[in-house]
């Protein structure tokens, strides 16, 4: 056979490969038998499903790509094995293989950043104007949740703090600003396809929303320290009515009063857990009085507040 | 050898013993703890001082009295972690400032703040810390410096055990498994030494480590004792976590009973 | 021809110093390259073992949470109370595991063992520039490693803060970190000099006919690692310099002011950036990982065309290749920190550079490719292992499209996704990378050849049981299990993923244990394999054309480079090889003292 039918039956041999490789890894998604651990969680968000679309474009694209290279590798292996009397081909390249494969690659990889800078934007760039505003600080280890109360404002006395427990209504996007108390935390939920680092000194943001009812969890996705496997929050999504509900009960319970540098120290009344217990960490002062907190840093992002030396 | 590479030997030895002396934590070697627990009889609450010297000596009792309106405690809501929630059926509330029933203080960390002499060689047995439904227990307690602290975790959840101390060696002990016990013991006599859970914010305890065995714990009486003590000049403390420290002097001059009351006002 | 003809009593070349006679001088403080590069492949491969017996620790927790391993009990009593893992053990564990993998394994084995070995006998040299330096070198990571097994023996622990040491954790652990820091440092000195040392012995001292494109890629691939070690470890150096000066003199580069650690306020922090030590270590830490993954490329390189018999395919695109991945290595270290919350107008634009920097290295894997169409490929345990990395590194490769994508990052980041693909490029990569130069080298090393059988069942084993270990870890990072967690059970959506956890913890094993075929191996063929000879694999490059292992200062007479490194099956030869210091036509070699 001469050199030109043996190369063409290579590549032939190489393509019918490739196919039916192409259809071995369709069949199952096809007919949906995939093992759970093969598919991602299901999507909770108004943009979950982007993320997901650009996940599976990129799967296919390098699926597709890890086949046909793969099924080369193994195919010349095993046709251009050593065997008596053969001899290489002699031949240093081609130039114009090289600029095909170096433009088809780059093609694709241009098409893919076109593609995700979109959703990017509109996910970390953008945050949505009418959305509800809640405060997150991430803890050694735990999230400290605060919401605004009637008055809208942060930093407030009718604010309502939470530990571990996010509850939002349904159909409502919710705009999170993570603060960080001590190191860089990361605020990640799964199904919604919402992961962002909780930085100290920083306010980042955050938004989300959910079609549907239901309880899942906030995990923490950057280590820090010894009790990150555990820094596990609640996250709930309520119907309105059910929400607004939750949310007098907690505000039922006295807030603890917003956080100051220097203030009063405070009467604790019954009030929801707050983040710390009001015994500072410092020496109590001859005086008798409980030093003021130590700082809850939520209530103003991006305001660096004075250290509090310890007495 | 020549005399570039002695240069070159001589400075990373320098970097060696910098770095063996380097670090503003933790300056002091702490050989690690026994891995094994100790299975010790069950050491009392460690309020009482487990060796009294030896012969009599005065016995000096007391209470410590509240007035004023009782602060409203904050609850504690436990819902961050199922476990703990599930430890309790019935309201938990801060123990920042216990008020008994007949108008006195509990957990009131009381000692002999200065006039000791002689040396008190710590006792053997241990002080337990155990954390159960996501508590301390006990809340305040005192130790003597030298002695081991016994810290349990009695909960089926983690705790990390953080001292927090301002003289002796700070440590932060992860303990994830039911009935874990790690051994501790402070070299320096220090009050307050706070404790805390970094997994569970609202957990708190303290204790004041002591050169001696004279001090104690209010009850939920109200009151305390302390035995044992030589004759001398003393000042007696009675410290609250909230309210701080008050001070009194005391004279023993011999194997007499003392009393001495505190009042603390809220 | 300058083969291998090693003269019994000759005369000293014109400028080749004595050998040395005392034994320190010959073995230990030597200044030879040859056994200096054997140094290194001591060290690097007793690290290997033992980063990889600290991830053994971390997969047996991931399989089995807080099951008890009775000697480590007494071994690291603080970590490991009784057996039982402490999470913070965990945490340096992995911490530790990479770090020793990077900075004492990898980096050494390809850098230091085969770079200080391979370089001065491929360019036809007698020796690096600087062989004092050299020997600095060496002895300068010595105490590095030292110092960083020291560290599990302090109090508090070894560092456990991730590789990565990410502000402020880094700056409030235990001493551990600060050894860590210490030890990093001293090993940054080491690293440099040997980068100086490459560069210069590469410019200047290539034997007469040795232009840049004769250059086996081997060579290329190290000058250019070289040239991206001298220029991104100062910034790792000078980070790590800010924060050990944050945690031992009080400054705050990267502690912002209102810290509160554990309830109770930083008194001096104020004014510093986490953020900062995240752009300084990844602006090192992205060329890093081609510091990594270049040298095994050039390995690659040179392995697939003297066992494929055919020239490498499109040498000046794999030159032009390997520079372009090195220059746009610059460009792209915000692709770690995508969701660091810095402005996400840099995710864009990041996004982009890390598109782009795949392009090169597809253009390499289709050339490899290239390399093998029409070869007569002869399957030696060096081939295996080429092919291995080749195929295991399109997996590596391809699985970081996904995190390029900003979008898909969200999820992804963090998760085990990224370790899978970690794993694929280093392990897949680098480390089958090395594992081919071990088994092409070691007869010129040491005379012998390592025992074939043995060697194909070291990679079938390893091969397999590779891919049972980190290909699972795509479909764990798919379901959202977060990097560097000690116990995933604490999670509902999580629980499901302990079967595989332990298919793979078992695999892990399977695979450690394959490892000890390659120790004994590389014992027993120092004594007893079989004699070498000069040029056992009929290979090209400069190396093959002298004895096995080369005479003190490795020529007799430096040769004349007449052709490229990868003249295999010219028609015009009866040989299908041609060494590059063959004369043409027959000619008597010019030989130069």
């Amino acid at each position: 056979m001469s050199g030109e039918a043996k190369n063409s039956n290579v590549f032939r041999s190489a393509a019918r490969t490739a196919v039916l490789g192409l259809g071995a890894a369709l069949l199952p998604r096809l007919s949906g038998a995939l093992p759970f651990w093969m598919k991602l969680p299901s999507g909770e968000s108004s943009f979950s499903g982007e993320i997901d679309s650009i996940f599976n474009l990129i799967l296919w694209i390098t699926g597709v790509i890890f086949v046909i290279v793969e099924a080369l590798l193994v195919i010349f292996v095993i046709r251009y094995r050593h065997r008596e009397g053969r001899r290489a081909r002699y031949t240093h390249g081609n130039n114009r293989v090289e600029v095909i494969w170096t433009i088809v690659p780059a093609v694709i990889c241009v098409v893919l950043a076109l593609v995700s800078r979109r959703v990017w934007a509109e996910i970390k760039q953008r945050m949505p104007e009418d959305a509800m505003q809640i405060e997150v600080t991430g803890e050694q280890f735990a999230w400290n949740i605060r919401y605004p109360g009637p008055d809208g404002k942060f930093g407030t006395a009718d604010d309502i703090v939470t530990l571990n427990q996010l509850h939002f209504p349904v159909g409502q996007k919710v705009v999170v600003s993570l603060h960080s108390k001590d190191v860089i935390h990361s605020f990640f939920l799964p199904e919604f396809r919402v992961k962002q680092d909780a930085v100290p000194g920083m306010t980042t943001k955050v938004w989300f929303d959910a079609a549907h009812v239901g309880h899942w969890e906030i995990a923490c996705a950057e280590l820090c320290g010894l009790g990150h496997y555990r820094m596990k929050g609640f996250l709930t999504a309520d119907s309105k009515e059910d929400f607004d509900k939750w949310l007098a009960e907690q505000a039922g319970q006295t807030p603890p009063p917003a956080s100051s540098a220097g203030g009063p120290a405070p009467t604790p009344a019954a009030a929801p857990s707050s983040q710390a217990p009001p015994a500072p960490g410092v020496s109590p002062p001859p005086d008798g009085k409980a030093a003021s907190p130590p700082s809850d840093r939520v209530s103003s992002a991006n305001t660096p507040q004075e250290a509090k030396t310890s007495s | 050898m020549s005399k570039r590479l002695y240069a070159l030997l001589v400075t990373a030895s320098f970097l060696l013993v910098l770095t063996a002396c380097g670090g503003k934590e933790e300056e002091e070697e702490e050989a690690p703890p026994k891995a094994a627990a100790t299975t010790t009889t069950a050491a009392a609450p460690a309020a009482a001082p487990a060796a009294a010297p030896a012969g009599g000596g005065a016995t000096l009792t007391g209470k410590v009295a509240f007035s004023g309106g009782a602060p409203q405690l904050e609850q504690i809501k436990m819902d961050a972690d199922a476990y703990c929630k599930s430890a309790h059926s019935a309201p938990v509330y801060s123990q920042e400032v216990e008020v008994n029933g007949n108008g006195t203080l509990k957990d009131v960390l009381v000692f002999v703040k200065s006039g000791v002499s002689g040396t008190y060689p710590p006792p053997s047995t241990p002080v337990e810390l155990d954390q159960k439904g996501c508590q301390y227990h006990p809340h305040i307690f005192g130790i003597q410096a030298g002695q081991s602290l016994k810290i349990v975790n009695s909960d089926g959840t983690l705790h990390n055990i953080h001292a927090l101390p301002k003289t002796n060696a700070e440590f932060n002990i992860g303990q994830p498994f039911q009935n874990m016990t790690t051994d501790k013991k402070f070299d320096k006599p220090e009050v307050p030494l706070r404790f805390k859970c970094d997994v569970h914010k609202w957990m708190g305890a303290y204790c004041g480590v002591f050169n001696h065995p004279f001090f104690a714990v209010t009850n939920d009486q109200g009151t305390f004792e302390i035995k044992g003590l030589p004759p001398g000049n003393y000042v007696i403390e009675a410290w609250q976590e909230k309210y701080g420290p008050q001070d009194q002097n005391v004279t023993i001059s011999g194997a007499e009973s003392k009393s001495v009351d505190f009042a603390f006002k809220g | 021809m300058s083969t291998a003809t090693v003269a019994v009593a000759r005369e000293l070349p014109h400028g080749v110093h004595p050998a040395p006679t005392s034994f320190w001088r010959k073995y230990i403080f030597s200044v030879d390259h040859k056994v200096i590069g054997k140094q290194y492949l001591f060290y690097s491969l007793f690290m290997l073992v033992i980063g990889g017996f600290l991830a053994g620790l971390v997969r047996w927790q991931l399989a089995w949470p807080g099951k008890p391993i009775g000697f480590m009990g007494k071994l690291l009593p603080e970590g490991m109370p009784g057996g039982q893992m402490l999470p913070e053990f965990y945490n340096s564990l992995f911490t530790m595991h990479a770090t020793i993998m990077i900075f004492f394994a990898i980096m050494p084995m390809l850098i230091g063992a085969f770079g200080n070995f391979v370089i001065p006998l491929q360019i036809g040299a007698r020796d690096m520039a600087f062989p004092r330096l050299n020997l600095a070198s060496f002895w300068i990571a010595v105490p590095a490693a030292v110092i960083i097994i020291w560290s599990f023996f302090v109090t508090g622990g070894a560092a456990q803060s991730g590789w990565t040491s990410y502000a402020p954790l880094s700056a409030i652990q235990p001493r551990g970190q600060t050894l860590w820091l210490l030890s990093l440092l001293i090993l940054g000195i080491s690293s440099l000099l040997s980068a100086v040392n490459f560069i210069t012995t590469i410019i200047n001292m290539r034997a007469p006919g040795m232009n840049f494109f004769r250059l086996p890629l081997t060579v290329w691939a190290l000058f250019i690692t070289a040239i991206l070690l001298l220029l991104a470890l100062p910034v790792l150096s000078g980070a790590m310099i800010m924060l050990l000066f944050d945690r031992v003199l009080g400054t705050t580069f990267f502690l912002p002011a209102g810290e509160v650690i554990s309830g109770t306020p930083l008194t001096n922090a104020g004014g510093g950036q986490p953020l900062l030590w995240q752009h300084l270590f990844w602006f090192f830490g992205h060329p890093e990982v081609y510091i990594m993954i270049l040298p095994a490329m050039g390995i690659t390189s040179e392995i697939l065309p003297v066992f494929a018999r055919k020239p490498i395919f499109g040498y000046r695109a794999m030159a032009y290749s390997i520079m372009g991945i090195a220059g746009l290595g610059w460009i792209v270290w915000g692709h770690h920190m995508f969701q660091s919350g810095m402005n996400p107008i840099l995710g864009t634009t990041f996004m982009i550079s890390t598109m782009v920097i795949a392009v090169p290295s597809a253009i390499k894997t289709f050339n490899w490719l290239g390399t093998l169409w029409g070869g007569v490929i002869h399957f030696t345990t060096p081939m295996l292992m080429a092919l291995s990395f080749v195929s295991m590194f399109v997996i590596g490769g391809l699985s970081g499209i996904f995190m390029a994508s900003t979008p898909v990052d969200v999820f992804i980041h963090d998760t085990y996704f990224i370790v899978a693909h970690i794993h694929y490029v280093l392990f897949g990569g680098s480390l089958f990378g090395a594992f081919g130069a071990l088994y092409f080298w070691y007869p010129k090393m040491f005379g012998r050849l390592m025992n074939e059988r043995w060697g194909k069942i070291h990679w079938f084993v390893t091969f397999v049981t590779f891919n049972f270990v980190f290909f699972p870890m795509h479909f764990l990072g798919m379901r959202g299990m977060q990097r560097r967690i000690y116990d995933y059970s604490q999670y509902a959506h999580l629980r499901g993923l302990k079967p595989m956890n332990e298919f793979m913890t078992v695999s892990v094993f399977v695979l450690g244990a394959a490892q000890i075929i390659l120790v004994l191996n590389f014992f027993l063929s120092m004594r007893r394999g079989r004699v070498a000879g000069s040029n056992p694999w009929h290979a090209n490059t400069l190396e093959w054309q002298t004895s096995s292992p080369p005479p003190h200062e490795n020529f007799d007479h430096i040769p004349t480079v007449y052709r490229g490194p990868y003249e295999y099956s010219a028609p015009e030869r009866a040989d299908d090889h041609w060494p590059q210091d063959e004369p043409p036509s027959g000619a008597a070699s010019v030989g130069h003292a």
